[in-house]
Parts: structure tokens; C-alpha cells; sequence
């Protein structure tokens, strides 16, 4: 069969091949996004501590995974770790370590941005009304920081999904590896690598597309920027 | 840490410094003016070509970098469309930041009161005045950190080129690496040339935004 490379993406299980691939990037980035959400809450927390030590700390944090690619703290993970500490990590650790080390900062700064722009007035008046620390936190802060905080944090996720595309980098076998590997067996259908990386993209675009919209309703929604 | 190495091969950092600096800047320039054209198409709802920009948009937003690169540089060619490596690193640059921009400047584009277009359209300014004097002045203000965090990011994710074998910084580093096996001083060096380029961008991104910072009319925002 020649000229037509869409028919390699249904011979025997290429399909499920290449989903399968998604999915190594898709856990990762699970993974990661669990991790990014708790540990975030608490960096942002610290973001706002008294301590100057703790602020610094997150601040230095901060400036690193802003100013670093996240392929050169793939490879320092990957491959540094192993040469400084003596630590053999596998790509798929290594990938849920320095995305969670980004994810948290992100998380934490976008956190502590949500519970920042919250009027002070808001505090003030609850505690005028009477009400308690625990209350005031629970009843006011609480769901306008979630509201504020919720359709960013989901926006973040969307660019971790993107992001967990680099562990090909780290030899890891995801999506881009599989397809790869799929385009050297049918190399006798020259426009096969076509069809397969439309499909790769295809396949990040309805993954990442629906939670983006789900993102944009919910600010919308909530009528907070 | 062995500094001989490090000092006999800043001369290579220095040369991929200088392809990562210079295809990030082409995409940042590309990026911006076609986030420009998108957002001014969305935001005058011009027909056809909003429905266009949308789409575009989503699309662009919502895929990594990584597999669009794959798919200029390895794919087209298979169905005869043959672009240069340099020519797929700025399309596909231009591809991811020109959303990201377009997304900057929407935001800024909103935050510019309506009657403040409206007052532009009565004093008979045509739409291309009302823009470049009225408008987007106002907007920029508003936009410069996010337009600014764009373009850090920009240059941040022209470490990808290394696929499409351009000699940039991650590619020198990746070369040196496997050849020379001194793991730790090649990724030192790829740290401090990534935080040579991106510290001075930082710094001219929050001078700017300071003497951007002056329009202000029809917007509530504390200073």
C-alpha cells in the first residue's frame, strides 16, 4: 500500500500504541499536578510567612524555575544527580521530581497572588461582625480564594500536561517515542512520520483543550480576572 | 569542578548563546506582531478572521512546542513541504508565542475602558489612530508584565530546538556531555549562560514596566 500513510495509525495495535504513549505522559503529569496542588498551598503559605529565611527560601525557588528551562532541570535531575550524589533516578522520576519542584512554585505563587488580591476590607469587616479566626478563614477567605485561585490553578495544569512532552528527552517512552518507533517500522510509507505527529498533536490538543475551556467557563463564571 | 574545561569551552557556550538569543528574539518579534493582529482581530470583531484567530489560538495554547517542532520538521517533509531547521525553529516559535501574546494583549486591550474607544470613534479618529494613540498605549501599560513573562518564557522554550539540531545552548551542553563525560561542569555552565541571557531580560522587563506604567484613565486599579 503506497501514498497512503493515515492506514499505518490502524495497523494491528499502532493506535493503541501511541495511546498508551499518552498515557506515560499523562500519568506523569498526574502525578505531578497532585503533588504541585498540596505541597503549592504550602509554599504559598510560606510566601507569606513572618519568617525572612522562609521567604527567601521560596523566593530563590521561585527565580529558579522562572528563569531555568525546564529541560535543563530535567538534566540536571537526570543526569547531574547521578554523577553529584551518586543517585540513579529513571526518567519517570526524575520528570515527577522537577515538575513538582516547578508545579509548587507556580501553584504557591498563583496561591498566594489569589489570597493577596482578596480586600483586606473583607477580613476586617468579618472580624467587626464578630466572627472568629477560624471562621473568618472558613466562611470569607477560603471561597473567594478558591474562586480566584481555581481556573488558574487549572490553566497550570493544562501547561504541566504540555510540559510532561520533554521526558522524551530523558529517554523516557511516551507518546513522541512510541510514534517514532512506529514511523521506523513502516518506513516504506513515506508519509507515515505526516500522520503520525498530526496525530501526536491531535491527541495533546483534545486533551488539553477541553480542561482550558473548562478554565475559561469558571472565570467567566465566577467574574473574578 | 574542573576549571580548565569550563574555561576552554566557554567559546562554544558562547556561540550557542548566541543562536538560542538570536531565533528567541526573531520568535519573540514574529510572536508579538502576529498576537498584535490576532487580538485586534478578535477584539473589532472583524468577520472571518476572528473565527480564525479563536481557533488558532485554542490551538496553539492547547499543544507543547515539542511536538509542534516534530511535526514542521519531521512530518511536513513527508508531504513535501522541506523548511530549513532555522525556518521551523522561528515558525514554530512564532505558532506558540503569537497565541501567548495575543492572550497578553487581550488582557490589556480589556482593561482599557469602552468609553474610551468610544470617545476616539466621536472625536472622528479612524480606527487605525484610534488604536495607535488612543488604545493601545493604555493597553500596553496594563500588558507589559504578561506580554514580559512571555517572552522570558519564549526564550525558556527555544531549549527545544536541539530536536531540529541547532547549535543552541542545550545542544552545545548535550554535545559536550555525552563526548566529554564532565556531566557537572557542562550543566553549570548551561545554568549560568541560561541565567546570563534571561537575568538582563528580567531586568529591562521591570524597568520598562515602570515607565510604562503612567495611562490610567477609566481603570480602577490601585497603584
Amino acid at each position: 500500500m503506497q501514498g497512503l500513510g493515515i492506514s499505518v495509525l490502524f495497523k494491528g495495535i499502532n493506535f493503541q500504541r501511541l495511546l498508551l504513549g499518552l498515557w506515560v505522559t499523562l500519568r506523569i503529569a498526574l502525578i505531578t499536578i497532585g503533588i504541585s496542588l498540596v505541597l503549592g498551598l504550602i509554599f504559598g503559605l510560606l510566601m507569606m510567612s513572618r519568617s525572612k529565611i522562609a521567604r527567601a527560601v521560596c523566593r530563590v525557588w521561585l527565580e529558579i524555575v522562572r528563569f531555568m528551562p525546564q529541560l535543563v532541570l530535567l538534566y540536571i535531575v537526570y543526569f547531574g544527580f547521578a554523577r553529584l550524589f551518586g543517585v540513579n533516578l529513571d526518567g519517570e522520576t526524575s520528570a515527577v521530581i522537577v515538575f513538582s519542584f516547578w508545579g509548587t512554585a507556580e501553584m504557591g505563587d498563583l496561591f498566594r497572588g489569589a489570597l493577596t488580591s482578596i480586600p483586606k476590607h473583607q477580613r476586617e469587616s468579618a472580624a467587626a461582625l464578630g466572627l472568629t479566626k477560624a471562621q473568618i478563614n472558613r466562611y470569607i477567605l477560603l471561597p473567594q480564594t478558591a474562586r480566584r485561585l481555581l481556573p488558574q490553578a487549572i490553566n497550570l495544569s493544562t501547561r504541566i500536561i504540555k510540559t510532561t512532552a520533554l521526558v522524551k528527552m530523558i529517554n523516557v517512552t511516551e507518546v513522541l517515542k512510541v510514534g517514532q518507533q512506529i514511523i521506523g517500522q513502516f518506513y516504506r510509507e513515506p508519509s507515515a512520520a505526516f500522520w503520525v505527529y498530526a496525530t501526536v498533536f491531535l491527541l495533546y490538543f483534545l486533551i488539553c483543550w477541553p480542561i482550558s475551556l473548562l478554565a475559561g467557563r469558571l472565570e467567566k463564571y465566577w467574574g473574578v480576572s | 569542578m574542573d576549571w580548565s574545561f569550563v574555561s576552554a569551552h566557554v567559546s562554544d557556550f558562547i556561540g550557542g548563546a548566541w543562536v538560542t538569543l538570536r531565533f528567541g528574539l526573531y520568535g519573540v518579534l514574529c510572536s508579538l506582531v502576529l498576537g498584535l493582529l490576532c487580538c485586534l482581530a478578535r477584539y473589532f470583531r472583524v468577520p472571518v478572521l476572528k473565527s480564525i484567530a479563536h481557533g488558532y489560538i485554542e490551538l496553539a495554547r492547547n499543544t507543547p512546542l515539542l511536538v509542534q517542532l516534530f511535526f514542521l520538521y519531521a512530518g511536513l517533509p513527508r508531504v513535501g513541504i522541506r523548511l530549513s531547521a532555522e525556518a521551523c525553529a522561528v515558525i514554530g516559535l512564532t505558532f506558540l508565542g503569537g497565541a501567548y501574546m495575543a492572550e497578553g494583549f487581550r488582557s490589556g486591550l480589556e482593561s482599557v475602558d469602552k468609553s474610551q474607544r468610544e470617545a476616539g470613534e466621536c472625536l472622528g479618529l479612524t480606527r487605525w489612530q484610534n488604536i495607535r494613540y488612543v488604545l493601545l498605549p493604555q493597553a500596553l501599560a496594563t500588558a507589559a508584565p504578561a506580554l514580559f513573562a512571555n517572552v522570558i518564557f519564549l526564550i525558556k522554550e527555544t531549549s527545544m530546538f536541539s530536536v531540529l539540531a541547532m547549535m543552541d545552548l542545550m545542544n552545545v551542553a548535550d554535545t559536550l556531555r555525552t563526548s566529554g563525560g564532565r556531566t557537572i561542569e557542562v550543566l553549570f555552565m548551561l545554568v549560568v549562560a541560561y541565567l546570563a541571557l534571561l537575568l538582563p531580560v528580567s531586568l529591562i522587563a521591570t524597568f520598562t514596566e515602570r515607565r510604562l506604567r503612567y495611562a490610567g484613565f477609566g481603570n480602577q486599579r490601585s497603584v
